[in-house]
């Protein structure tokens, strides 16, 4: 009994120090964005200065930007007043036990194979403090002190590392980038900090999920990630299993910044609560991701598997800074029932020799709208520079609607730019077959789905691919016939 | 085995069966030969129950169940097996996982245990040798770059794989040369069983002096109009499509 009382204890106060300040439990700020808000969610967070600032000149420019209309997309009117900008963490679980939680949550939780452990943690329910997360947990960030690799809370590196958050912090998006990124840097509640020091590869896949408290970042979320010289990391991002939320604005941010030599993965699933059938509820997912290859020879490449949020409005960006620099695109898209998907990439070449590739695979079903949208802009000093895009849309119905919209701009005569892109329709035909062959129409259309997505699946790390897989086929469930 | 009685059938509001009756008994391989646009395809095709097919008439009955009552699936695993005139590519989607899906759905409809990865591939390996079958198609996606001849190759493959009750090759000779024929030939010759039925339909009857049918039938306009034994193929080959034409009044 000791032992578990030990451990229980140990769990909570992690949420803690890894969390917010302590006595923020009974703490709410009332709704409403102004600057004393801002100055008040700075002196929460204990923040030096320099964050202060950072937040009031991205607030005092916010001011003056409007929403951008640009995107093939309806947006219901936003009221920035009505949201409170500084919430407490979870005050503990919502649940007692799974069976409260809605059975279809949980039938979701069945098909994708999740353990039952996961599935309390992801739903809200008290989870037992088992001996194994705790020591997975401290296993793992012993591993990484060793090497020197600092992989955080935000709030944490803001106190622990002022230093590189100061150095890093809005080199890839500027505090006015754009109206979401201003709002984020503004109120961001809080995120993720990674620095892989220099000639240092991150020997495991680097996941959110191990970080205490991660499941509760708010919709402000703000992940800055900076690979010194000759270093290597792969990132995980969000998982595979529904994410509910009752905030229904999101904005968050990435920053991802990479030296000489350098590489970074960024591998995301996006599962967030779609809305219902009727297009009701669901999240609004407005994010601002972006890297920049600072160094020689550096590589960023961003890899998405986007299923959720009712509306989607995402264009993970490289800046190819460093001469030889590479930049990676690889995204699935799956809209189904009302959800509307705006995504794509932007791939600036700067430097000489840059190469850029992006693959886009969108996937409509329902009576969604799904578009790609991406600009290839190689500067007049980028020479010799490359960049390869495809574009494919399968439409699953006639109801829906799939759209790209390609930019593309090159200031040199040696640069070569090329852009594919197809639509194909699901052929009944296809089905047909599969059903001939014993195989019912569900598992036909995921097996379809997936060998057409299959290029970029197998771009994740392999455990992700797997789930990944199986989460489109339950997204497009119910979509034909 | 199958039973079809008064089978009226249409496509987008256009009748194209009209009062076909038949009847397989298990083992018997039966030929069904007619001129384009006969009403052949469509036959084989709403046996396997594809959506496009409306029947507006009659009934089918498969080992003493009434098979429209089903789906397309269902009626597969039954145990009734399509090789389509022009099968279909489907793209990303290795052959190997196609076929292990496919075999296992059967499996699991027999009751039986599924088979593993390993299993598959043994079982996938000796089915291989049946059809001439190259692992280099093996291991593409379902049907992708396949040539005409590796297409139908594949076709009996999947046959082999399943080994269907009842086998319905829609003009399989199509498309194919001389050697591709023999070996596909040679294939569903192999799978003969006195418990599996084979409808065999066809344009030409050189097919048939290798798949030797029991019975042949002539559909025209939609009907069967004349059934004989394997005699009348050859009949028709010398007299021609006109012949049947003609005798019933075009």
């Amino acid at each position: 009994m000791e032992e578990q009382d030990k451990i229980l204890n140990d769990v909570t106060q992690g949420e803690y120090k890894y969390g917010f300040v302590t006595d923020i439990e009974t703490d709410i700020i009332d709704k409403g964005l102004n600057e004393d808000v801002i100055r008040l969610i700075s002196a929460k967070k204990e923040e030096p200065e320099f964050m202060l600032n950072f937040r009031l000149e991205a607030y005092r420019k916010w001011l003056k930007m409007k929403m951008p209309n640009w995107a093939y997309l309806k947006i219901p009117p936003i009221d920035f007043q009505a949201i409170s900008y500084y919430a407490a963490p979870k005050k503990g679980p919502k649940y007692e036990s799974l069976d409260e939680v809605d059975p279809e949550l949980i039938d979701t939780f069945n098909k994708l194979g999740i353990p039952l452990e996961e599935q309390k943690h992801l739903a809200g329910v008290a989870v037992d403090a088992v001996i194994d997360s705790v020591s997975v947990k401290t296993t793992f960030k012993e591993t990484l002190a060793e090497k020197g690799i600092i992989f955080c809370s935000f709030s944490e590196a803001v106190k622990e590392h002022p230093d590189l958050v100061k150095k890093y912090l809005g080199q890839a998006v500027p505090v006015a980038d754009n109206y979401f990124a201003a709002l984020n840097s503004a109120v961001f509640s809080d995120g993720s900090f990674c620095y892989i020091p220099k000639g240092v590869r991150c020997p495991m896949e680097l996941s959110t999920y191990f970080r205490i408290n991660a499941a509760n970042t708010g919709q402000f979320e703000r992940t800055l990630i900076v690979a010194d010289d000759d270093s290597y990391v792969s990132y995980l991002e969000g998982c595979t299993a529904p994410m509910r939320d009752e905030n229904q604005l999101h904005a968050a941010v990435v920053e991802i910044i990479t030296l000489d030599r350098a590489e970074v993965k960024y591998s995301t699933v996006q599962n967030w609560y779609p809305g219902d059938k009727n297009g009701k509820g669901g999240i609004y997912n407005f994010v601002t991701k972006r890297g920049v290859c600072r160094g020689i020879s550096s590589k960023i490449s961003w890899t998405q598997v986007e299923t959720g949020s009712a509306i989607t409005w995402k264009y993970p960006s490289c800046i190819l800074m460093g001469d030889n620099s590479v930049g990676e695109f690889n995204s699935v898209a799956v809209t189904n029932n009302h959800q509307q998907a705006d995504t794509g990439s932007k791939m600036i070449h700067i430097g000489r020799n840059t190469k850029s590739t992006i693959v886009s695979k969108g996937i409509s079903a329902g009576k969604s709208e799904n578009s790609y949208r991406g600009l290839v802009k190689v500067m007049p000093k980028a020479t010799n520079s490359r960049n390869f895009s495809q574009c494919d849309s399968l439409l699953l119905n006639d109801t829906c609607g799939a759209h790209t919209f390609p930019y593309i701009e090159v200031g040199n005569k040696s640069s070569i730019v090329e852009h594919e892109a197809t639509t194909s329709k699901i052929g009944e035909d296809q089905i047909f077959y599969c059903n001939q062959r014993g195989i019912d129409t569900e598992t036909a259309i995921g097996m379809i789905v997936n060998g057409y997505a299959k290029e970029v699946l197998n771009k994740l790390p392999m455990e992700f691919a797997v789930e990944a897989q199986k989460l489109l086929q339950i997204s497009l469930e119910g979509s034909v016939g | 085995m199958l039973k079809i009685k008064d089978l009226y059938a249409s496509v987008e509001g256009m009748e194209i069966l009209k009062g076909i009756n038949l009847e397989v008994k298990p083992g018997e391989v039966h030929a069904i030969m007619g001129p384009n646009g006969s009403g052949k395809s469509t036959l084989a095709n709403v046996l396997a129950g594809k959506e496009d097919y409306e029947v507006t008439n009659g009934e089918v009955i498969f080992e003493g169940e009434d098979l429209l009552e089903k789906s397309p699936e269902e009626r597969a695993k039954d145990g009734i097996f399509l090789s389509f005139q022009y099968p279909v590519e489907i793209p990303g989607v290795p052959m190997v996982n196609f076929l292990k899906t496919s075999v296992n759905e059967h499996r699991k409809h027999k009751g039986l245990k599924e088979l593993t990865a390993g299993e598959f591939l043994k079982l996938m390996r000796e089915k291989m040798d049946l059809v001439d079958m190259h692992t280099k198609l093996t291991n593409r996606m379902v049907n992708e770059g396949f040539s005409g001849g590796e297409k139908k190759k594949n076709e009996i493959f999947q046959m082999a794989l399943l080994e269907p009750k009842l086998a319905i090759l829609d003009e399989t000779d199509s498309g194919l040369d001389i050697d591709a024929l023999k070996t596909v030939a040679n294939g569903v010759n192999a799978l003969k069983s006195p418990e599996r039925s084979t409808i065999v339909v066809t344009h030409y009857q050189r097919l048939l002096d290798y798949i030797v049918p029991d019975y042949v039938h002539i559909l025209y306009q939609g009907k069967i109009v004349k059934t004989a034994g394997k005699e009348l193929a050859l009949q028709l080959e010398e007299k021609g499509y006109d012949w049947i034409k003609s005798e019933n009044g075009n």
